[in-house]
């Protein structure tokens, strides 16, 4: 019980950690009870309308299953991290929430996916809009290795027809300042984007999925590749930003889930384990294999 | 941790002592050598083949180097093997360039968008049925795509295109009669058309080879953005792939460049400038295999290796600009090199 007490005594500044314990239920029942405007029990924080929202969710890899049956809740403006051990569908779920799955041959994806109550799988649901919707950060960094990096990060406007100079100066200083890159880049915006370290080309990469301002952030180990001192710097950002965004995060990094995210799912072989505040889920897990896995004892 | 039991990390006593053996057994020294002697031979013997020709041609077309310098043999006009015996190999010069720069703009986007159809739109079925088509057009012998183009391009281009073409310009602007020439079917147009054909294949397996090897990191971070099909291609896919796209598009140019037997048999074969668009006109190689047999004077034949010397020094260049530009705009592991 080490770890735990170390997690939790390591973020008493966030307000989720702050607040006495809540008189939660299990998060599996949370699930099954909750709809399209429910609050975020538990948080104790002012109420956060449900954004999103996966029922049976299951991905098959050909005749892999990637993920099977999850419903979950992803809340408006919240973190939610997934967590668990390597190979248990922590990317497969979350690439189902902006289909990218529809570019993988033999990816099948079953089940919905609600954004603000609509299915994101629905036929007449255009995914290319939906993927502006939902911005994604993958694990390896992915600069554009031709685009210069101011170029790099405005792609993501010229493809919607946004040429104007003003405009693309502007929300480029922005989305760099978020990402916490620009001061070292202000003054050599147009060498290559592949000329960055690898800790910047992630958080260029960061910067270009928030320089077309979407409504949900999907990150997958955003910082695995980043040294502590950038680590530091996209926690502070995603603590930023879910003032405006609603966040999914998968991490392999206990501590890290349980300083940036209010909820997290822990994931075991493709089935969804526990679901719940991050701090209940952290401090009193309700299955055995959750905490044997955040106490370090597998995976 | 004790050693000297059975079963330590190691394995076996045994499998230990063995491990432990001096490792310059004489066996594998000798290996070593032989195999680094051989590939050094061949390596070797492949560049001492090249220079070889190179200097052979050098050596055989030396008398006509010398006769009008080398700057004056490839910048000489006249090319008169039987009356006044000069020779400059200008024309053919100009009719290489020509045809084979002309061939690659021709050829080279119909070529990408075949290969972007193939690599990334058609269904699978069908991107093998073109490929395999594209790929035949390699294979089938330079003097059987002559014949084709004697019996059928060159009498339907000059029936469906050069004729209207001519009898319009005879009629409403003929000053650019001249510049059209003679439409004979027979000539630098048909020559053209052929080589733009007969390259496409290497274009394209290029550019397919280049499409597919970039990274599905790409093609995801552009789409994660929310771009469509065509412009995930246009952002992430031909960017990447430039470097091989550029190699393709140079070698075909090389092949252009070389190609032989199906220009000399539609081209027409005229020694003099000027040349005209469908008129007739030679290249290096189709002077060379067309006049080599007739060579009687000792300077026509010199003339004639010095005019393979030449082509020798330009496919060269090609090679070398290939492999230059290639590695200038290649993109490895997501770092421009
Ligand atoms: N493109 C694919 N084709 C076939 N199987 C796949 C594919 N992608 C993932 N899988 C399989 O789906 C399962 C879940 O993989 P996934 O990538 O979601 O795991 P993960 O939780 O993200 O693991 P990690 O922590 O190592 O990133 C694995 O068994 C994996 O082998
Ligand atoms: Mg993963």
């Amino acid at each position: 019980m080490n770890l735990i007490q170390s997690i939790t005594s390591k973020v008493p500044t966030l307000p989720l950690f702050a607040t006495s314990e809540s008189r939660q239920a299990s998060g599996a029942a949370e699930v099954k009870t909750s709809t399209g405007t429910n609050t975020a029990p538990g948080t104790g924080k002012a109420e956060n309308k449900m954004r999103m929202e996966t029922h049976d969710l299951s991905v098959h890899y050909g005749s892999t299953m990637g993920v099977r049956n999850v419903s979950l809740p992803i809340y408006d403006k919240q973190v939610l991290a997934l967590i668990g051990p390597s190979g248990c569908g922590k990317t497969t779920y979350l690439r189902a929430l902006n289909r990218m799955h529809d570019l993988t041959r033999g990816a099948r994806v079953t089940g919905s996916v609600m954004l603000d109550g609509k299915n994101i799988y629905d036929s007449e649901i255009n995914p290319v809009i939906i993927r502006r919707r939902i911005g994604m950060v993958f694990q390896k960094p992915t600069p554009f290795p031709t685009m210069s990096i101011y170029d790099n990060v405005v792609a993501g406007l010229k493809l919607v027809g946004i040429r104007k100079r003003n405009v693309l100066d502007e929300v480029c200083e922005r989305a760099l300042k978020q990402a916490a890159l620009f001061d070292e880049v202000k003054d050599r915006l147009n060498s290559p984007g592949s000329s960055l370290s690898g800790g910047q080309q992630q958080r260029l990469s960061i910067a270009r999925a928030l320089a077309v301002d979407p409504e949900v952030m999907l990150m997958d180990e955003p910082t695995s590749s980043l040294d502590p001192q950038s680590t530091n710097r996209i926690e502070d950002l995603i603590h930023e930003l879910k003032k405006q965004v609603t966040i999914v995060i998968v991490t392999h990094n206990m501590q890290q889930a349980a300083r940036v995210s209010d909820k997290t799912a822990f994931f075991y072989v493709g089935d969804l384990i526990e679901y719940g505040p991050t701090n209940s889920l952290f401090t009193k897990p309700k299955e055995k294999r959750t905490e044997e896995y955040i106490t370090g004892q597998f995976g | 941790m004790t050693l000297d039991n059975d079963t330590s990390i190691n394995g076996s006593k045994e499998a230990r002592e063995l491990l432990r053996r001096p490792p310059s057994a004489l066996y594998r020294w000798l290996g070593d050598r032989i195999f680094a002697v051989v590939v050094v031979m061949l390596g070797v013997s492949i560049i001492a083949l090249a220079a070889g020709m190179a200097i052979v041609l050098y050596g055989e077309g030396s008398a006509a180097l010398r006769q009008f310098g080398f700057l004056g043999f490839v910048s000489g006009t006249t090319w008169d093997p039987a009356v006044q015996l000069v020779f400059g190999a200008f024309p053919f010069l100009f009719g290489t360039v020509v045809t084979s720069v002309a061939a690659l703009l021709i050829s080279f986007f119909p070529a990408i968008a075949v290969a972007i159809f193939t690599a990334e739109y058609a269904p699978r079925w069908l991107a093998a049925i073109i490929d395999n088509l594209i790929q035949l057009i390699a294979a089938v012998p330079s003097v059987v795509i002559g014949i084709w183009g004697i019996f059928v391009l060159a009498p339907w281009m000059r029936d469906n295109v050069y004729l209207p073409i001519f009898t319009w310009a005879e009629a409403s602007h003929p000053a650019l009669l001249p510049i059209l020439g003679n439409p004979m079917g027979y000539g630098m147009a048909t020559a053209t058309i052929v080589l733009s054909l007969m390259i496409v294949p290497y274009t394209t397996a290029l550019t397919k080879d280049a499409i597919k090897s970039v990274p599905v990191e790409q093609r995801e971070a552009s789409r994660a953005l929310g771009a469509t099909k065509w412009e995930v291609i246009r952002m992430a896919v031909l960017p990447y792939a430039r470097g091989g796209i550029l190699a393709g598009a140079i070698l075909s140019l090389g092949r252009a460049i070389g190609e032989t037997m199906a220009v000399a048999m539609l081209i027409g074969n005229k020694n003099t400038l000027p040349f005209s668009i469908f008129g007739a006109g030679a290249t290096m190689p189709s002077v060379i295999v067309n006049e080599f047999r007739e060579a009687v004077e000792t300077l026509h034949l010199s003339s004639l290796m010095a005019v393979g010397f030449t082509l020798f020094v330009i496919a060269l260049i090609v090679n070398l600009a290939a492999a230059y530009l290639t590695r200038k705009f290649s993109i490895k592991g997501g770092q421009v090199v």
